[in-house]
């Protein structure tokens, strides 16, 4: 704990500022729904686009909910969905990489070219098509949005560990006869894990995005469920008056990925010095 | 010699670089200041070579960079530094850096990573001349070709149209020297520029350098941690210790009359000597056998060969509690054995029998036993170690692996482990990024020494070191051999390393044997033409050893390169015999000395 605080001291202003707000979304997160002033989906303003005032901090939405409440409430959704997809979605794919890297050599083959495949799909196109053809629970949702970020993953975590996996501490442990679970687990994966995580920090971003834009485009959370994209989505309408319904959650969209990007940034120049 | 009509005429009187009191301090972790060059001051006058030594971290190549006004990332300079007129803060008329790639040039260790692989040599050799505008293009090229010449570069003339990656680590080494020489600059900085290199291009480069730094009338500075090297080039040694200057003097009298301790020191440590009594392995069947093994790399044909045969009928046997030490050039397969024996490479063909028993050719079909008791130990103790793990990790997972030892068991025997390889218990609890190189090698060593093992095989395990700490590490292994009786095969291409330490001596060449027999035999001929060029490369301690090797040239010989079984060494040899060594085979002789060796030549013959 000290270390990590002291670690924190270390980074830059921009860091810092990205260390605040990723903080601030991880508590709003967990919290949000226990301070939310209003029940998310009660009708409590008779004005629709209402502005700011003491009652509603950012006024109401085009059916008169409290933005406030279901900013709170869909923070939960994005933050939580696309951590769940991005855990799923590096595991799989730092799991398979590690496979290429100690396994046989054809196995290596068989993974990075179906991978390549994959990858050349558009992700957005490719969450579409499931989408479309899965319809969209929470749970499928989740497991489309971590699909469509394993190959990227791969192709991160197996150029790393193929590199780990060649030198002389790795032919040490192969020649003493350990197994190739270990070698993969104990040898490999802990000297990649700083290069690792920037990676799923901006992976974290890229699914905050997708599934934003899913639920902009209606294809993802389905209502009485809002994640920060719906919330855009359904207050489209306030655009042209600039209700602060539709300003509340973009500006909370940006200043989630803009947050975990700085951080990512900062920790990894840390690192390089 | 074109070059020698342009010699400057050489001024003497004012020192032509003069340091005074340089100083270079950095921020240790905690904040601290730490000064890692401490009140340095020389003279250089023109035209002479200076020479840094000391060991790694004792500041040579700080105060080489800050020759140029360079610091590294937060070091910070102080003190006078003045070269020709320039100086550090530019206060006569010109600064430092202003200077680099121009007046003062570099020439680094590694020359295949200065040159750009997608670039003509020339185009990079001509370089600084053209930015600097000291030259036209065509009379720099001119200039090129005659540095060249000067440097014994093969076809001069044409060696510059081609790319780095066809020549060799030692011919970019002299190039490098050429694009140093380039702008006829007033000092050059060589940073230990043949340590990467085998002793016989160590040679040529050596004297290619020392010619052409005459004939240019070049002021130099000369970084190494070679005595044996900076003794042929320099003609003043400073010896650096920790950043303080230990000594400084010509070069004979260093040498000769050392009037520091620490000087002393590394003198001793130039040439080892294992001072552990060793007893003499035991007779009787061998503790392994490597009998005409062939292995090499890529696809294996439908006849048994690799795409990249490495070694070619190679055989020798190991006694228990015996040292047999395996020497050749880089390329020469030594490694490959190493790897053969351990299992991380299967062999084509031939068997390697431990205790009579023939081990499985892979690693999947040997059994744990088997395993355990043959261990091996790299060269780069950076990259064997894990730095992920602690060193009571590292050599924990050893005991738990073969024995199942763990607990507290486990935490004993890590600190006997450490206890055996002179280090305390606390750094059981340490990272391998917080430790010294030759700890790192230390615990390289016990790790294989955790398995108990009969047998370590160990590849190159001195060369990575300094002199001194080179020695502390022979006298350990030797030390070891004799409390624990286990038996290496100990890789190198330094022979006097190996001639301390072994009782027998295998030379490797392009993957053939074509030498062995017990290590006394190798102190005086006959020695095979090959073992013969290897001993007479390594750098002696006196001023005129480098003028004294004399170079023969092979013979030219008709010789088809057919690769069938001729001698390898033939296109190198110096005594080949036309019409013999070109049309069959050598045969292998045994000499009266005890060894074998694999020669047309008879026992007289090579004697002489």
């Amino acid at each position: 704990m000290d270390s990590l605080i002291r670690a924190a001291r270390r980074l830059p202003l921009s860091g810092k500022l990205g260390l605040g707000l990723v903080v601030f979304w991880i508590v709003v997160a967990i919290a949000g729904p226990f301070v939310a002033p209003y029940p998310p989906g009660s009708f409590v303003n008779e004005e629709v686009f209402a502005g700011s005032s003491g009652r509603f901090l950012l006024g109401s939405d085009f059916l008169g909910r409290d933005v406030l409440s279901r900013l709170l409430s869909g923070a939960r959704f994005t933050v939580g969905l696309s951590a769940i997809a991005v855990a799923i979605a590096a595991s799989i794919g730092t799991g398979l990489a590690l496979c290429a890297a100690v396994g046989p050599r054809w196995l290596d083959e068989i993974l990075s070219r179906s991978m390549d495949t994959l990858i050349s799909i558009p992700s957005k196109i490719f969450a579409l098509v499931l989408v479309a053809a899965f319809g969209s629970s929470i749970v499928l949702l989740t497991l489309i949005l971590a699909l469509t970020y394993v190959p990227g993953n791969f192709r991160i975590a197996r150029s790393l560990a193929v590199g780990l996996a060649r030198l002389d501490y790795v032919e040490v442990a192969r020649a003493r006869g350990e197994g190739r679970l270990y070698l993969a687990l104990v040898e490999v994966l802990p000297n990649m894990m700083r290069p690792l995580f920037a990676d799923i920090g901006l992976r974290f971003v890229f699914i905050v995005l997708l599934l934003s834009g899913l639920s902009f485009l209606g294809l993802g959370l389905q209502p009485p469920d809002a994640d920060l994209g719906s919330l855009v989505r359904e207050n489209t309408s306030g655009l042209a008056e600039g209700a602060l319904a539709i300003i509340a959650p973009a500006v909370a969209i940006a200043s989630l990925t803009v947050g975990v990007n700085l951080l990512i940034d900062a920790a990894t120049q840390g690192k390089a010095e | 010699m074109t070059a020698q009509a342009q010699i400057a005429p050489s001024q003497t009187g004012a020192a032509h670089v003069e340091v005074c009191n340089l100083c270079v301090t950095v921020r240790a972790p905690d904040g601290s200041a730490l000064r890692i060059v401490d009140d340095v001051s020389f003279a250089i006058p023109r035209g002479e070579v200076l020479a840094l030594i000391g060991e790694s971290g004792s500041g040579k190549t700080t105060i080489a960079l800050s020759l140029m006004g360079y610091a590294r990332g937060g070091a910070r300079i102080e003190g006078r530094i003045r070269v020709g007129d320039a100086t550090l803060d530019g206060t006569e008329s010109a600064s430092l850096a202003a200077q680099r790639g121009n007046r003062i040039t570099y020439v680094a260790q590694s020359a295949a990573a200065a040159f750009n692989p997608s670039r003509r040599v020339m185009e990079q050799v001509i370089e600084p001349a053209l930015i600097h505008g000291t030259a036209s293009d065509a009379e720099a090229r001119r200039h090129a070709v005659e540095l060249f010449e000067a440097l014994s570069l093969p076809d001069p003339a044409g060696i510059g149209s081609r790319y780095p990656h066809e020549l060799s680590g030692g011919q970019l080494q002299r190039l490098m020297a050429a694009m140093a020489l380039i702008t006829r600059p007033d000092l050059v900085i060589f940073d230990e520029p043949t340590t990467a290199l085998d002793v016989t291009t160590q040679v040529e480069v050596l004297q290619a350098f020392r010619k052409v730094v005459r004939d240019q009338g070049a002021t130099g500075v000369y970084v190494s941690h070679d005595l044996a090297v900076v003794a042929q080039m320099a003609d003043r040694i400073l010896v650096l210790n920790r950043g303080r200057v230990r000594e400084q003097d010509a070069v004979r009298a260093v040498l000769e009359t050392p009037a520091d301790d620490y000087t002393r020191t590394l003198l001793a440590a130039a040439r080892p000597v294992v001072k552990a009594a060793v007893p003499a392995p035991a007779t009787g069947s061998p503790l392994l056998s490597i009998e005409g093994i062939c292995a090499g790399y890529g696809p294996v044909d439908r006849e048994g060969r690799a795409a990249h045969p490495v070694l070619s009928d190679v055989s020798l046997h190991i006694g228990r509690g015996a040292a047999v030490g395996v020497i050749g050039e880089s390329g020469s397969g030594k490694s490959t054995v190493a790897r053969v024996v351990a299992g991380l490479l299967a062999p084509t063909a031939g068997t390697v029998l431990l205790d009579g028993q023939p081990l499985a050719r892979s690693l999947k079909d040997r059994s744990r036993e088997e395993l355990r008791r043959v261990q091996i130990v790299f060269q780069n103790a950076d990259i064997a170690l894990n730095p992920a793990h602690s060193v009571g990790e590292i050599l924990g997972r050893v005991l738990r692996f073969y024995e199942g030892i763990s607990g507290h068991a486990a935490r004993a025997r890590v600190a006997e482990l450490l206890d055996l390889i002179r280090l305390p218990a606390a750094v059981a609890t340490r990272r391998c990024d917080e430790l010294s190189g030759g700890q790192k090698q230390r615990i390289n060593l016990a790790r294989a020494l955790a398995a108990k093992p009969d047998l370590i095989l160990c590849d190159e395990v001195t060369s990575a070191l300094d002199t001194v700490v080179r020695e502390a590490i022979l006298e350990l292994l030797a030390e070891l051999r004799r409390d624990l009786g286990v038996a290496y095969l100990f890789i190198s291409h330094d022979i006097a390393t190996v001639q301390a330490l072994c009782d027998e001596i295998v030379v490797l060449y392009k993957g053939t044997c074509v030498e062995s027999g017990p290590a006394r035999a190798y102190a005086a001929p006959p020695f095979h033409p090959y073992t013969d060029l290897l001993i007479s490369s390594v750098p002696e301690l006196r001023t005129d050893w480098l003028s004294d090797v004399g170079r023969k040239d092979p013979p030219r010989l008709a010789a088809p390169d057919d690769g069938g079984g001729l001698c390898r060494f033939l296109p190198r040899c110096p005594v080949a015999i036309a019409g013999r060594c070109d049309t069959a085979s050598p045969p292998l002789r045994q000499l009266d000395s005890g060894n074998a060796v694999l020669c047309h030549r008879s026992q007289a013959e090579l004697a002489g």
